[in-house]
């Protein structure tokens, strides 16, 4: 019954299609959406239980032998990505209900967003590189429909961009599958694994790990290939802005922290030093602009951006809890992120303005947004016992342990410079001199706000079981580590 | 014929790179259109050309008298793929066009003082 790996790829795709035919029936769309959502998060915990009692899971399509059909491989590091892929999704459909409007509701949004989730989902499970780069255009296509449905000014003209550099870093990943194809000769990750190290020219992978360096990196927007991310977010509405900072640059994180653990290990002294020091540039540059802008959403935009470069600095150190502490902060990311875009999307449309300096003295009418926003923005920053906290640490155990204690050191300082930013948005927001703020009906205010609270709620209780959580995390750091075990599964008779 | 592919290879990302850096919207667009041929067909290339037997093994058939086809089968994937990219950037480019009433990449720059 290995098939249950398909599940949660394949029930959001078909969800999505029954929902096409359907346009008009805004309540039955809502309805549809939440059940696909439910049933994927039950499937896709079905699946951990069973990884995680079983070790690596994989399937090939067709029955054809390993090396040369399709794999799907989920080991727990992708079933975990996904369930909580899947549970970030569900509370950003929950938050759109009363956000995004009938209009757009009834132009295939929810088909949207559930193709999506099949696009990422996929690329969590996959275990082909080209089935990777099937499964990034199944993501992409659905990410160019969120990006300008509704057709407001900005949206087109964003969208344009958005979709102009995709297409190119998708030429880019043709390119580097046809050169990795023509020295090794295949495509299945588990069986370049095992090919690579035999392969005498190291010098020509290194350039072909540095490719698909430049296709993931532009995909989870590394220095310096993350200057169209803050424009092309920030124009859609914010239930989509949240789907996106959440989810989609963490696919090209999971992409580069699978490829270079499990076989760009050929020259880890070029490649991997190469790629600690773009994650700490990325930290830096998105602190600055962070700490530029007065506009809530390219804030936390910028946040984005730090976290990518602080996972990816995790994944960088190759040892035990450098990658320990990647996964702990990937999934914190997630959750947290989608959490502050919510929090965010409510405190912009209060004030009518996406402005900083135009906002002020929320605290007294709104003290309960204050203090949630308040915890979150305290979990991004890590201060314990919030989410954060946990993976920070073993981020910079790990850099610590590996000389590159540099790089940990601008981890902490930079972790306050994260704090200052987000409360930057808490001064302005919630102190100072009351504004006049729009009137939003009780029900839209709670529909909006409840969402928001579970997540930072499930950040909590992240936090605090971090210790519960050790098993999982150290078992899926530990198939990062030793390729063996991912090699073993995959190739079995 | 290897050589000469790339050539063709190199003059596809040549004109693209020309059109990707010019002003009109509609180039860019016959420009991201000429860099998916150029690397459809660069998977082409690196599978190895030539063999004049069909790709089904049969006895006498020697390592190298057929093509590879694993990249034609890649190609066509990616093919159908950046068909249906080109024809949503094309809609989405009149679609532009008509809301914002222009096709010069310079118009259409924006930053906070023009949203």
């Amino acid at each position: 019954m290995n098939n249950l790996i398909l599940f949660p790829v394949i029930a959001p795709f078909l969800f999505a299609a029954i929902l096409m035919f359907i346009p008009k029936k805004v309540k039955l769309q809502r309805a549809l959406t939440i059940v696909a959502l439910t049933v994927t998060i039950l499937g896709t915990i079905w699946l951990l239980v069973r990884v995680y009692h079983e070790g690596v899971l994989s399937m090939t399509l067709g029955d054809w032998q390993a090396p040369f059909g399709i794999t799907m491989v989920s080991d727990l590091l992708s079933v975990l990505l996904v369930l909580t892929t899947t549970v970030v999704t569900l509370f950003v459909v929950l938050y759109s209900f009363p956000t995004i409007g009938v209009p757009r509701e009834k132009f295939y949004y929810y088909s949207g967003v559930l193709f999506l989730l099949t696009g990422v989902n996929g690329s969590f499970t996959t275990g082909d590189l080209f089935n990777l780069f099937v499964f990034f255009e199944v993501l992409l296509m659905a990410s160019y429909l969120l990006i300008v449905i509704g057709g407001e000014k900005v949206q087109l003209r964003e969208s344009i961009k958005y979709i102009l550099v995709n297409v190119i870093s998708s030429a880019f990943f043709v390119i580097a599958v046809a050169y990795l194809y023509s020295i090794t000769g295949t495509l299945n990750m588990a069986d370049l694994a095992v090919r690579i190290p035999q392969i005498e020219y190291v010098g020509i992978l290194t350039t072909v790990a540095v490719l698909f360096l430049v296709v993931f990196g532009l995909k989870g927007a590394i220095f310096p290939l993350y200057f169209w991310l803050p424009s092309s977010y920030s124009a859609p509405p914010t239930a989509i802005l949240a789907l996106f900072g959440a989810l989609l640059t963490k696919v090209g994180v999971y992409a580069i922290m699978r490829t270079y653990t499990l076989f760009f290990t050929m020259d880890i002294g070029f490649t991997h030093e190469l790629l600690a020091f773009l994650s700490i540039a990325t930290i830096l540059a998105g602190c600055i602009g962070a700490l530029a802008y007065f506009d809530v959403k390219k804030i936390i935009i910028y946040n984005v951006i730090i976290a990518v470069g602080v996972i990816l600095f995790g994944a960088s150190q190759l040892n035990e809890s450098g990658l320990q502490g990647a996964l702990y902060y990937i999934f914190h990311d997630m959750i947290i992120k989608a959490a502050l875009f919510f929090m965010i999307g409510l405190i912009a449309i209060l004030f009518g303005t996406t402005d900083l300096r135009k906002m002020g003295g929320l605290m007294k009418t709104k003290p309960a947004l204050g203090w949630f926003y308040l915890i979150a923005a305290f979990g991004l920053a890590g201060i314990p016992p919030l989410s954060g906290f946990a993976g920070k640490l073993l981020i910079v155990k790990g850099g610590f342990e590996n000389d590159h204690v540099w790089g940990s050191i601008i981890i902490l300082v930079t972790s306050l410079l994260v704090l200052l930013s987000v409360m930057r948005i808490f001064i302005y927001a919630f102190w100072g001199e009351p504004v006049k703020v729009n009137e939003i009906p009780r029900s839209t205010y709670r529909q909006m706000f409840i969402p928001s609270i579970v997540l930072v709620g499930l950040s909590i209780l992240y936090g605090i079981g971090t210790e519960w959580l050790y098993p999982f995390v150290s078992d899926a750091a530990n198939v990062l580590q030793n390729p063996s075990i991912y090699i073993d599964a995959v190739l079995k008779e | 014929m290897e050589i000469i592919m790339a050539f063709v290879i190199g003059f596809l990302f040549m004109a693209a790179t020309y059109l990707f850096l010019t002003k009109s919207l509609l180039r860019v667009i016959i420009g991201t259109g000429l860099i998916s041929h150029g690397a459809h067909l660069l998977i082409l290339t690196m599978g190895g050309l030539g063999g004049k037997i069909p790709p089904v093994l049969t006895n006498g058939a020697a390592n190298g008298d057929y093509a590879d086809p694993l990249p034609q089968a890649l190609i066509l994937t990616a093919i159908v793929i950046s068909f249906g990219v080109t024809a949503f950037i094309l809609v989405l480019a009149y679609r532009a066009y008509q809301e914002l009433g222009t096709d010069n990449m310079d118009m259409l720059k924006g930053d906070d003082n023009n949203e």
